[in-house]
């Protein structure tokens, strides 16, 4: 056990290895002189020189990647060209509002995947089924920005219930109280749910389905337990796995959508901050949100990994 | 019945043949479909209704008589031609990126699959480059480059690569363990003949499904990037472009906003739908595998 797990661990480091060269590299791809940029229009050969110095410009690529890296392992993502702050201070300003955005969406997205998925399973061609691959060919195909504009219109200008656009803080000295949260939060996690819907739902229908063909399922149902248990107890907790495996690689997902879904309703989080900074040519705040997206996303699936021990017991490494 | 007639044979095939069909035919006869010059602004036609017209300014000073089909923008631009315009680029864009996408990721698969010695490094650069999410990297990879549309084809191709690569690889695996590729090892025949003669050919039909969603998802990128105000320049004609600019006055006009999109979902679910279809019949192995 304590193998695997070391095993598994090791195997994300060459992952990480290659994401930090890439996201390194970005940086060094981009026009211009980062210390030109940092040392502002009146400055002189001399100022931009010693700015090429203390940042380390003057070294080799190698030795510049290392002196990052460094960097990063201790906490330090640098410093923001445009509003001259630590990268890492901007980022934890931002966390809470994209923390809420995903969490709520993930779970909205799980309360309605997996039981529409396994009853489209149970009932297999019925209405419903033939409805969910109708609709998740076309969350597929609808952009994000497109749901979230349709349902602020229906929503929040034709209906009037929700607001429009915003966002209301749960901590710090502007926190509103969570209903106030909620609302302004109901129509983004619908948005960004959308997708996450088609993606689980097909999956927990596809692997539902597979689990009811199982011997299991017929003895559990000669035994006379009812149809609920057999789906819930017997169907679904054998389809566990595939559906969190879905549930990881979707993250990829989640996490261009909050950059989408944040612009369209004006949040202030992770995500309007990289197109704030990509729109400012910002990279050392690029470098460290890619950095930190990317982290997060191989992380949660090494997660993702470690929880098959414990849903399926069938698993030993 | 021959592949062909099996194809159209099936309805999902038949409904994205239909649709793109017509959106390229849109797209290649934009200039006699009734639309203006794109880019042309007119103050005294700003933010009108749908089905108002009038004398309608051109860039070169001379007026014309114009019905706007879809209403105006906060620039005085007539919507529809824009729109219409607009399939050029954002069908151009996805053609070219399944094309990058494919050849690149189709010449770094045959590499992974066909030489070991490469495969191992390889490989774990492109798990590196799978585990930055597909937007994002886009996104980076524009500010990096700059916007113009080539920088914009090739940064929604690469993070398409490495599931390429991967499919590729796969099929090479097990194409090169086959006997004919064994007789022509054996017959001492030059490797990239038995590369792009022997094996291509065999992993075609996987390949081109792949593309078609490759082409989906770059034509859906393409409009997000330029959604978000990161994609090509603001002046040029696409969906996403168009939303974009519609998008600070949509509580007042949210046509500017819907009615790209009008065009823009049935264009990528034919897409979607062609794929799926496509991979249906060309491919049933990879169909069962993907199930």
């Amino acid at each position: 056990m304590l193998q695997f797990l070391l095993r598994r661990i090791l195997a994300v480091l060459p992952v990480l290895f290659v994401v930090s060269l890439v996201v390194f590299l970005i940086l060094r791809l981009a026009p211009g002189d980062p210390a030109a940029v940092i040392a502002g229009n009146s400055a002189t050969n001399e100022d931009i020189a010693k700015i090429q110095v203390q940042l380390g410009l003057d070294r080799s690529i190698p030795v510049q990647y290392g002196i990052w890296m460094g960097n990063v392992f201790q906490g330090d993502l640098g410093f923001s060209y445009y509003l001259n702050k630590p990268v890492t201070e901007l980022i934890a300003q931002r966390v809470e509002p994209t923390l809420s955005l995903a969490f709520g969406t993930v779970i909205l997205a799980l309360l309605i995947a997996v039981p529409l998925g396994t009853v489209a399973a149970w009932r297999m061609g019925g209405w419903l089924d033939r409805l969910l691959s109708g609709f998740s060919v076309a969350g597929f195909s609808v952009p994000v920005f497109v749901i979230g504009y349709l349902l602020i219109y229906l929503f929040a200008i034709r209906l009037e219930w929700l607001p429009v656009q915003g966002y209301k803080s749960l901590s710090g000295p502007s926190a509103a109280g969570p209903w106030a949260w909620m609302r302004q939060l109901i129509l983004p996690w619908m948005t960004l749910a959308m997708i996450y819907v088609a993606l689980i739902a097909r999956v927990t229908r596809a692997s539902v389905s597979e689990a009811l063909t199982e011997d299991y399922i017929r003895t559990a149902r000669a035994k006379g337990i009812s149809e609920t248990a057999v789906l819930l107890r017997h169907a679904l907790a054998n389809a566990a796995v595939p559906i969190v495996t879905v549930v990881g690689i979707g993250i990829a997902l989640l996490i261009g959508g909050v950059v989408v879904t944040e612009t369209v309703y004006a949040i202030p989080g992770l995500g309007s901050l990289t197109v704030d900074a990509v729109l400012n040519r910002d990279f050392p705040v690029i470098q460290g949100l890619v950095l930190l997206f990317s982290v997060s996303y191989v992380l949660i699936n090494l997660l993702v990994d470690l929880s098959y021990l414990v849903l399926d017991p069938r698993i030993r490494y | 019945m021959n592949n062909l007639q099996r194809l159209w044979a099936n309805g999902s095939v038949k409904f994205g043949v239909v649709v793109l069909g017509t959106m390229i035919l849109v797209a290649l006869l934009a200039p006699f479909l009734g639309t203006v010059d794109p880019s042309a602004m007119d103050s005294n036609f700003i933010n009108k209704a749908v089905g108002v017209s009038g004398q309608f300014a051109l860039l070169d000073g001379s007026t014309v008589q114009q019905t706007f089909w879809l209403g105006t923008d906060s620039f005085g631009r007539d919507l529809y031609s824009r729109v219409v315009y607009g399939a050029r680029v954002s069908l151009g864009v996805g053609a070219c990126t399944a094309v990058l996408a494919l050849v690149l990721g189709g010449g770094m698969g045959m590499l992974a699959g066909y030489f070991r010695t490469v495969d191992a490094v390889l490989m774990r650069f492109m798990d590196g480059l799978m585990a930055i999410p597909a937007i994002l990297l886009a996104i980076a990879l524009v500010a990096a480059l700059g916007a113009t549309i080539s920088t914009v084809v090739v940064a929604i191709a690469i993070p398409e690569v490495p599931r390429v690569t991967r499919l590729v690889r796969s099929l090479v695996l097990s194409l090169r363990e086959e006997p004919f590729v064994e007789a022509a090892r054996a017959l001492a025949t030059p490797t990239h003949i038995i590369l792009f003669r022997h094996i291509l050919p065999n992993a075609l039909a996987p390949l081109i499904v792949q593309g078609t969603f490759v082409a989906a998802s770059a034509v859906l990128t393409e409009a997000i990037l330029s959604f978000l105000g990161l994609g090509l320049p603001p002046d040029i004609p696409t969906w996403g472009n168009i939303m974009a600019e519609g998008r600070v006055q949509f509580s007042q006009y949210p046509g500017n906003v819907l009615y790209p999109a009008l065009f823009l979902v049935p264009t990528v679910l034919a897409v979607n739908l062609l794929g799926d279809g496509l991979r249906d019949v060309l491919d049933p192995k990879f169909a069962r595998r993907g199930a």
